[in-house]
């Protein structure tokens, strides 16, 4: 589209003029598709119609590494160089682009890495790529690698494919939606604080006492979101459920918005998750047209839409509050918390925000009763969990186990050991932002109390497994230039933080380190787990700091 | 009127009244607590982290700026804890930027014994001054990112909106649209920007051309 031809652009416009600056991102996206980049009349529109001043219309293009004010050839290529992809050749891959005429961008975690290494070309998601020409077709099209103990909250998934409507309903779908609208809003709230239930994103804050903080509260209207911006390096569990079993994952969200008495939902996903946006946007229309969603839910008197939107490239946006700047159109800048999002979330409302995988409890949990889903699990962290295992492991994929099995049964009964013909040197547990486990805690049981026992992070259920050969330094080096791309650049001591340790573990990794800088990485990552705003910063040195305390000698200078 | 929270800082009975933060608490019993952004005209968005505190029961510290007092609250200012963090991001500032006309930056950086050579080899930031109207210049390798001039830009006190970011992370910088000269913007040169800026980053024009020996 040439980009003097501003006719299509005004089309888009138009259909979200009344939405005003909530609808800067969806026009910037739809503006990046039109003309493959955002030149300045373009941008110049988009402030006009929406009315957004200009140069916070430049500031929220330049915050979202999906927007681009420069232009790009025909085809773009994501390219995941973060540990798992890069112990698998990326790059390798990368070095045999440079003669192909593509724009090449060396993307963060693009949570494919059970098949690594992955890419995305216009769009399509590719695992297992070797050196070659690209096209869509290079390497193998994704299908998820399912394993585990049990299938409860990954009953719909492992096929390849969605879970249409009627598919869903014909498995017991949306039984739970029908049996909570005939109950009193406080006794679903009552159900999900008794089930134990606690957040899957990280935080592991429990469920029900954030619904009951959000239904408590006043404001003329009240918001649920789903928050499926899933990008910690390692994780892709909520890439899977959104992309086989959308229903499962739009069912616990409707169920949450009728707790707190929302008539609007959101559901936010990562922009490099197009099949799973696609999946969700498509279930969603199923949804209404199935009287799901709508002025009557189910016949009730419950009202309740939801809308999808796309993230455009920042990882901070997982967190809560940066999530809902980016719907608001704003960079992605984590608030000052409290105010806590359950009283003042989005648009300075009472909202309730999930993680996809934490909705997806919601419907198992009513549908199964509390006893029934207590019973899995342990006392203290009660019901089934996702782990996402990669790396040197014969079998990576998504494991779904009670919470209480031992991380030796997760990676050697089920994920089939560490590959042929090496041992086990570390395991990143929880994510970039996590920490190292090592032999002597595959006896640890995965629960939340015994983890905390053993100083590891539950955090997203990452599992990330590196075997003899691999060279720490540099998956330390990797783990720091994500945080150092993915820095918002609010608060000082992340903004600059994650640069320096970024420059210092470079030196390390080329084995050129200074006398003063394992004192001085120990420094800035205390300062930056101590004093940064969001829960970006104050991790972004979580897995450092526990390699400086596990394997002092690897930071040694001279 | 609400009744007065009672709280300790650094051991020091306190009365405060409720919706008070921290730092203004601290100020009026006579404890300073130092800051960098923060400015008492502009919105305070807790950015320098320079002001945190230990807060009794806290995992993390808690930025003074913005943090209210509540009852029974015990605080420590001088923490060993506090102590690193600031002179650690005192460190790393001036890695980053030249604060060669910043003396309250300076002098915090005297008084934590913070050393502006921490972090050989490390990048800064510096980008070529614009000298772009007749009014102020923009001499972004001295900008610390405190964000004032953004937000007296916008809505803290002029509604003009002709500045905002560039970039993210490390190398965020304060741009106007499209990097347009200011006057092709909406600037009404009101020079409130060039008021609150700690750092000379933001200087009138006049100023920095006497400073040039290029007026008499």
């Amino acid at each position: 589209m040439p980009e003097s031809d501003l006719s299509p652009l005004h089309a888009v416009l138009e259909e979200l003029a009344s939405q005003g600056r909530a609808a800067l991102l969806p026009a910037l996206h739809a503006a990046q598709d039109l003309y493959g980049h955002i030149p300045e009349p373009v941008a110049f529109e988009i402030g006009r119609v929406l009315r957004v001043p200009l140069a916070e219309v430049h500031g929220v293009i330049d915050f979202y590494a999906l927007f681009s004010r420069e232009p790009a050839a025909k085809t773009v290529i994501q390219v995941c160089n973060d540990p798992v992809c890069a112990m698998a050749g990326s790059e390798e891959f990368l070095k045999t682009l440079r003669r192909q005429n593509v724009t090449v961008h060396q993307a963060p975690c693009l949570g494919l890495c059970e098949h690594a290494p992955a890419i995305i070309v216009r769009e399509a998601q590719r695992g297992h790529v070797k050196p070659g020409k690209i096209t869509e077709t290079i390497g193998e099209a994704p299908r998820s690698l399912l394993g585990g103990d049990i299938a409860l909250l990954t009953r719909n998934c492992g096929t390849g494919r969605a879970t249409a409507l009627l598919e869903y309903e014909a498995a017991g779908g949306y039984l739970a939606l029908r049996k909570v609208l005939t109950l009193p809003p406080d006794q679903v709230i009552a159900e999900i604080k008794a089930s134990g239930l606690v957040g899957r994103g990280g935080a592991a804050f429990p469920t029900g006492l954030k619904w009951e903080g959000a239904a408590k509260a006043t404001g003329e209207r009240k918001f649920v979101v789903c928050n499926g911006d899933e990008a910690e390096p390692g994780t892709f569990k909520d890439r899977v459920i959104m992309e086989e079993d959308p229903h499962g994952v739009l069912e616990g969200l409707i169920i949450a918005a009728y707790a707190i008495g929302a008539n609007k939902g959101y559901l936010f996903i990562r922009g490099e998750y197009h099949r799973a946006f696609k999946t969700m946007a498509v279930a969603v229309a199923e949804a209404r047209a199935g009287g799901h969603l709508g002025a009557s839910v189910l016949g009730s008197d419950f009202a309740f839409d939801v809308e999808v939107r796309r993230g455009a490239g920042a990882y901070v946006c997982g967190e809560e509050t940066a999530l809902f700047e980016a719907i608001e159109g704003k960079r992605g800048f984590p608030r000052v918390k409290p105010p806590f999002p359950t009283t003042h979330g989005l648009f300075g409302m009472p909202t309730v925000i999930n993680n996809v995988e934490t909705l997806r409890n919601v419907p198992l949990i009513l549908t199964l009763g509390t006893a029934r889903y207590r019973s899995l699990g342990t006392e203290k962290s009660p019901g089934p969990k996702l782990f996402c295992v990669s790396g040197d492991v014969a079998r990576p994929g998504l494991y779904e186990v009670p919470f209480g099995v031992t991380i030796r049964h997760l990676l050697e009964d089920l994920a089939g050991g560490i590959r042929k013909g090496h041992r086990l040197q570390a395991i990143l547990f929880g994510g970039a932002a996590g920490a190292f486990a090592t032999e002597k805690d595959l006896d640890v049981r995965l629960s939340f109390e015994d983890l905390r026992a053993a100083g590891l992070p539950l955090g997203s259920g990452v599992v990330m497994v590196f075997d003899e050969s691999r060279d720490l330094r540099d998956i330390l080096l990797r783990l720091a230039r994500f945080f150092a791309h993915e820095s918002c650049g609010k608060c000082y001591p992340c903004q600059i933080g994650t640069q320096r340790q970024m420059e210092i573990l470079e030196r390390i990794a080329a084995g050129g380190a200074l006398l003063s800088d394992a004192a001085c990485l120990s420094d800035v990552g205390w300062t930056m787990t101590d004093a940064s705003l969001c829960g970006l910063g104050q991790t972004a040195a979580s897995a450092v700091i526990s390699a400086l305390k596990l394997w002092p000698r690897l930071f040694e200078g001279r | 009127m609400d009744t007065p929270v009672q709280l300790t800082i650094d051991d020091q009975a306190v009365s405060a009244a409720p919706g008070t933060t921290i730092h203004k608490a601290a100020r009026a019993a006579g404890i300073v607590i130092p800051t960098i952004c923060y400015h008492d005209y502009c919105t305070a968005n807790a950015l320098c982290r320079i002001c945190v505190v230990e807060v009794e029961g806290s995992r993390t510290l808690v930025p003074a700026c913005v943090a209210f007092v509540a009852e029974g609250m015990r605080v420590r200012t001088q923490t060993e804890r506090v102590r690193r963090a600031r002179k650690n991001i005192l460190e790393m500032l001036a890695s980053t930027v030249d604060l060669s006309e910043a003396p309250e930056i300076l002098a915090l950086m005297k008084e934590y014994g913070a050393d502006a050579q921490r972090f050989p080899g490390a990048l800064k930031r510096d980008p070529p001054l614009v000298d772009d109207n007749p009014m102020y210049i923009r001499d972004y390798a001295k900008c610390i990112l405190c964000w004032r001039c953004v937000q007296v830009c916008a809505s803290d006190a002029q509604y003009t909106y002709a500045i905002n970011f560039e970039k993210r992370g490390f190398h965020t910088q304060i741009s106007t649209f499209f990097q347009r000269p200011m006057p092709l913007t909406t600037c009404v040169f009101c020079g409130q920007c060039v008021g609150v800026c700690p750092t000379g980053a933001l200087k009138s024009r006049r100023a920095w051309l006497l400073e040039q020996g290029m007026l008499e």
